[in-house]
């Protein structure tokens, strides 16, 4: 017991090395399946994007960083810049809605809370097209919206609601509201209340109270919900085509139409590639702020 | 972890480099003499057609006939059919439809398998012009399935005068803006400019091209939508007042809303082929050349005709068409001088690359 400490003890030298290695068995088959079907196929996805085109898609093995050059033409640049800024736009009205409603729903008694929160992820019950056409049939100009409005005399003449970029920003916060939603929730609703409480009795008004105890400690909810938003509405393309009437493209059109129209695989990769790149830098930038936020949160 | 990267590399490059050779060498099998006799229950052929533009059983009634397992899947887009057959040395696919510059394109990388005319012998239904189109003269590589051509489709009572020209759909007057819709696939979104400025549907000349370019760039933001598929109901609905539509499609609005109308422009438009194609890469060529033959029967055609309500080349079938239908359905009554009277459709080879890239960049700009 004097003289050997611990870490001396060959037994639990033994076990921590087991202990090391006890991970494996449970990281390894969802680590593989990953690298298989993620790493390997974006690694190919950075081969194609220096050789040339075939004619019918396919590749012809020829190095050439054209398709890179060809990245930085204003009309492929303005298609990303616009992307990113549909996708912020939506990220900011989704927190704008989300984070309320998941505040209140942190608020319910438990049964109202399952009730609301089934009724958050109701949509997703229903398949991703159906809604997004029930969506046309609302705002198209002979839609319901237009027909009621007019109804009620409001307007004399339909609005054009559908086929605009307002309707793409429309149906992509319609689709991925929940997800700003859940995270939120998630957050809030471990939050303990006895630190509200404190904040309470040692004088701060609830706004206070709300603004330096709840809003610090919601913040990664709040991040998590931002990326789960941003990044399916950056690459969306079924929305921009079907609500936005083809007309306004966002950059996963263009990914889709490079393989599947203009069959130009080294373009598309190359999209596709600088696509998942500003994803992955997002993410990054997500993870990072966390972190910051959770352990100024513990030194606090 | 740079080592199996690079081996995948190489596994990826080897496979591409395995399709392009298979192209190239297929030429070399073009000759293989095809049995007549061969016991045609002993083959099995996987069809590849547009959705909806066939008779439902068909598969069971070619089965019944012939005795070949037959199974039809579906493409969408000539492109996805395009991309499949090229994408490995054989695609399982026997028979393919594709539009005429795709059968002529397919045909010159050495995919298509030469027709044996012996074992089509329903080819004399056809028109004689449809042995003669431009794609493909003397159906070498394919045989047409059904033809059209491209024009307006639209409402009297929305646009209150019957459009003659292809500038009222790509300068539409005020009151038409924001109802209109164009085809944005392959070759049919520079054809309405292309057509307005008196250039060929098959035009490979750079100013051309980007005149129609800028042409279509500034109809963008007049449009409703780029519209390829629901064009028709735009209209029924009275969402759009005019449509560019393919004559076919067109009846599907005509079929809910008897007033629409068609009309092709003044300055003319394309002559398009819907085509069956046989693979060099099938085992079952004679089963191919059958189910061929067996199409291109008058009641088979006549069938497509009055269901899918599209022109068939087949003179015998279009004969023994209900005259009822044409009179509800006037653009199946467009004579077949009347169609050739449109520019064929043609592969440009390397050219159309240039087709793709304008489509990109139209569809690109915001």
């Amino acid at each position: 017991m004097t003289t050997t400490s611990h870490e001396a003890t060959p037994g639990v030298r033994a076990s921590r090395a087991r202990r090391g290695l006890a991970p494996v068995p449970f990281l390894a088959p969802g680590m593989i399946f990953l690298i298989v079907f993620m790493a390997i196929p974006v690694g190919l996805l950075a081969f194609y994007t220096f050789f040339k085109r075939g004619r019918f898609g396919g590749l012809v093995f020829e190095f050439t960083l054209d398709n890179w050059v060809k990245l930085t033409e204003p009309l492929y640049l303005g298609v990303i810049a616009q992307s990113i800024g549909m996708a912020l736009v939506v990220t900011l009205l989704a927190l704008a809605l989300g984070y309320p409603m998941a505040y209140a729903i942190a608020g319910l008694s438990p049964k109202w809370r399952t009730v609301a929160l089934i009724a958050v992820v109701l949509p997703f019950w229903t398949n991703f097209l159906v809604r997004t056409y029930a969506w046309i049939l609302l705002l198209n100009n002979a839609g319901l919206v237009n027909q009621a409005l007019q109804g009620l005399g409001i307007i004399d003449d339909p609005i054009s609601m559908l086929y605009t970029p307002q309707a793409i920003a429309i149906g992509l916060l319609y689709m991925y509201l929940p997800l700003m939603v859940l995270p939120l929730y998630a957050s809030l609703q471990q939050l303990d209340p006895s630190l509200r409480e404190a904040a309470t009795n040692l004088g701060a008004n609830p706004w206070r109270a709300f603004r330096t105890v709840t809003l610090p400690l919601s913040l990664p909810g709040a991040l998590t919900g931002c990326v789960f938003v941003f990044v399916p509405a950056m690459s969306n393309f079924v929305i921009p085509e079907l609500i936005g009437g083809g007309k306004t493209i966002m950059v996963g059109n263009l990914v889709r139409d490079q393989f599947f129209e203009a069959r130009d695989w080294p373009f598309g990769a190359t999209l596709a590639l600088l696509l998942t790149i500003i994803l992955v830098l997002v993410i990054v930038l997500q993870s990072a702020v966390s972190r910051r936020v959770t352990e100024g949160g513990r030194r606090g | 972890m740079s080592y199996p990267f690079r081996r995948l590399a190489l596994a990826g490059a080897a496979a591409g480099l395995l399709a392009l050779t298979a192209c190239s060498s297929a030429d070399a099998g073009g000759g293989e003499a095809l049995d007549p006799e061969a016991d045609l229950s002993e083959q099995t052929l996987t069809v590849s057609i547009w959705a909806d533009y066939y008779p439902e059983d068909l598969a069971a009634q070619f089965e019944e006939a012939t005795g070949v397992k037959t199974t039809i899947v579906n493409h969408t887009t000539n492109e996805d059919i395009v991309a499949k057959l090229t994408a490995s040395a054989d695609s399982g696919i026997d028979v393919a439809f594709v539009s005429g510059q795709y059968a002529q394109a397919l045909g010159e990388q050495g995919l298509l398998a030469e027709l044996d005319k012996a074992l089509i012998p329903n080819e004399k239904n056809l028109y004689p012009e449809a042995l003669e189109l431009a794609y493909d003269e003397g159906n070498v590589y394919s045989e047409p399935y059904a033809w059209g051509t491209t024009g307006l489709c639209y409402r009297p009572d929305l646009t209150g005068f019957a459009p003659t020209s292809w500038n009222d759909l790509l300068a539409p007057k005020p009151e038409l803006v924001g109802k209109t819709t164009m085809l944005s696939t392959d070759r049919w979104l520079a054809m309405p400019a292309l057509k307005a400025l008196g250039y060929s549907v098959n035009t490979t000349d750079d100013a051309e091209l980007a005149e129609a370019q800028a042409q279509l760039i500034e109809t963008k933001p007049t449009l409703l939508a780029y519209d390829d598929t629901t064009f028709y109901s735009k209209l029924v609905s009275g969402e759009a007042a005019m449509v560019e539509a393919w004559d076919g499609w067109c009846n599907y609005g005509i079929a809910e809303d008897p007033t629409i109308e068609f009309v092709v422009p003044d300055e003319g438009a394309d002559l398009w082929v819907d085509t069956m194609t046989v693979l060099e890469s099938s085992q079952n060529k004679e089963a191919a050349m059958a189910f061929l033959n067996y199409i291109l029967d008058p009641e088979v055609q006549t069938w497509v005709a009055e269901n899918i309500l599209y022109k068939v080349p087949n003179q015998a079938a279009m004969e023994a068409l209900d005259p009822a239908l044409l009179e509800s359905y006037p653009t199946l009554g467009i004579t077949v001088d009347e169609l050739f009277e449109q520019e064929v459709i043609v592969d440009l080879g390397e050219d159309s690359l240039k087709y793709v890239d304008l489509n990109s960049e139209v569809l690109a700009t915001n």
